[in-house]
């Protein structure tokens, strides 16, 4: 990370609210480089110890598939990186049950675990955020 | 109300940098406060100084320049997104600086309203 | 809260993605090419103008940007300007943009 991105830390005077961000993931990967950048933007919010759900829906739902190999387009497969999510205490990740069904995909096809929810089950959370980000 | 804006494409490619402008420039005519207006994605190129439009046209980024300037706003381009694109402070126009994506979150954290702006 | 779709329905699909999530009483802004959705006559109107449960707004701008007169706009759709957005942002938070 650049010197100057800001961690907080205890001394820092923040708002000591924590605020639920919501990351919306709606598009496929290396088509365009929205997925790369959008997960960069769920990582960096790890570090600020807010309350974060990624939503996979539409085309995102391929940014975690299994069996993604960059290597003859000579791109970087950053799907691994869906890993560290956990470490980073990001465990609210859900895939939109239409958008899963519409593509033939599975739970079992993700390289991470995540959870199936309904668009109306997704709806009444993403009601509730202060940050809806959409990437 | 305390807005933070995100901009995500850069200008005259998408509508998306003019559409966040006039958001922008309305929000602060009705006398909210506009905390930050963050650019990430290809939107970092709104704060490229050499670009030149025609005559006839807007100048978006001396536009996002000028409101910068009129009213002490916050421009920030994300620096990871910046240096993929060669965006450096050498070529930074007037009343942007460049700084790290966790700028945008923070903005998130102590703002009402997120709106953004994209393709 | 508020929904925003900025893309023509004939391009990306993301004015049914928003469709699935509108709930009750939210609001939803067309601006840019969203506009397009609200013709008269396009095959989209038919959907909207269905949708009681939600309140449709335009950015009146756009509209006219695209020749797109009072008369061609659904009548359920409630024409704003910048400011409108601003306050439709202010009123309805959090706000979703269906890119």
């Amino acid at each position: 990370m650049a010197e100057t991105d800001f961690i907080p830390d205890d001394d820092d005077e923040l708002d000591e609210d924590v605020k639920t961000f919501m990351f919306v993931a709606r598009r496929a990967p290396y088509g365009t480089i929205y997925a790369h950048e959008g997960l960069e933007m769920v990582l960096i919010t790890g570090a600020f110890d807010q309350d974060v759900t990624v939503v996979f829906m539409d085309d995102g739902v391929f940014q975690i598939v299994k069996g993604q190999d960059t290597q003859a387009i000579g791109m970087k497969n950053f799907s691994p990186t869906f890993r560290a999510l956990e470490g980073y205490d990001i465990e609210k990740l859900y895939v939109e049950k239409e958008s899963i069904e519409a593509r033939g995909l599975s739970p079992g096809d993700f390289v991470v675990p995540v959870e199936v929810k309904a668009a109306d089950e997704i709806a009444a959370l993403m009601a509730e955020q202060d940050v809806i980000i959409s990437s | 109300m305390k807005f933070c804006v995100l901009v995500n494409e850069g200008p005259f490619n998408h509508q998306a940098s003019d559409s966040a402008y006039h958001f922008v420039k309305a929000a602060l005519d009705k006398g909210h406060e506009v905390m930050r207006v963050f650019f990430y994605h290809d939107g970092v190129n709104n704060a490229n100084r050499l670009s030149a439009p025609q005559q006839d046209d807007r100048n978006i980024v001396k536009l996002w320049s000028e409101l910068g300037k009129e009213h002490d706003l916050d421009l920030v381009v994300c620096v990871a997104a910046a240096l993929r694109r060669g965006l450096k402070e050498e070529i930074l126009a007037e009343g942007f600086r460049i700084s790290g994506l966790g700028q945008l979150i923070e903005a998130g954290m102590e703002s009402d309203r997120f709106v953004e702006f994209g393709d | 809260m508020l929904h925003t779709v900025n893309k023509s329905p004939f391009e990306r699909r993301s004015l049914a993605s928003c469709l699935r999530y509108a709930r009750e009483g939210d609001a939803v802004l067309f601006y840019e090419d969203g506009v397009y959705a609200l013709r008269v006559g396009a095959e989209t109107s038919i959907e909207l103008a269905a949708a009681k449960h939600l309140n449709l707004y335009a950015l009146g701008p756009d509209l006219e940007a695209r020749g797109i007169g009072a008369g061609q706009v659904l009548k359920e759709v409630k024409i704003v300007d910048y400011g409108g957005f601003v306050d439709l942002a202010a009123e309805n938070g959090p706000v979703q943009s269906w890119l």
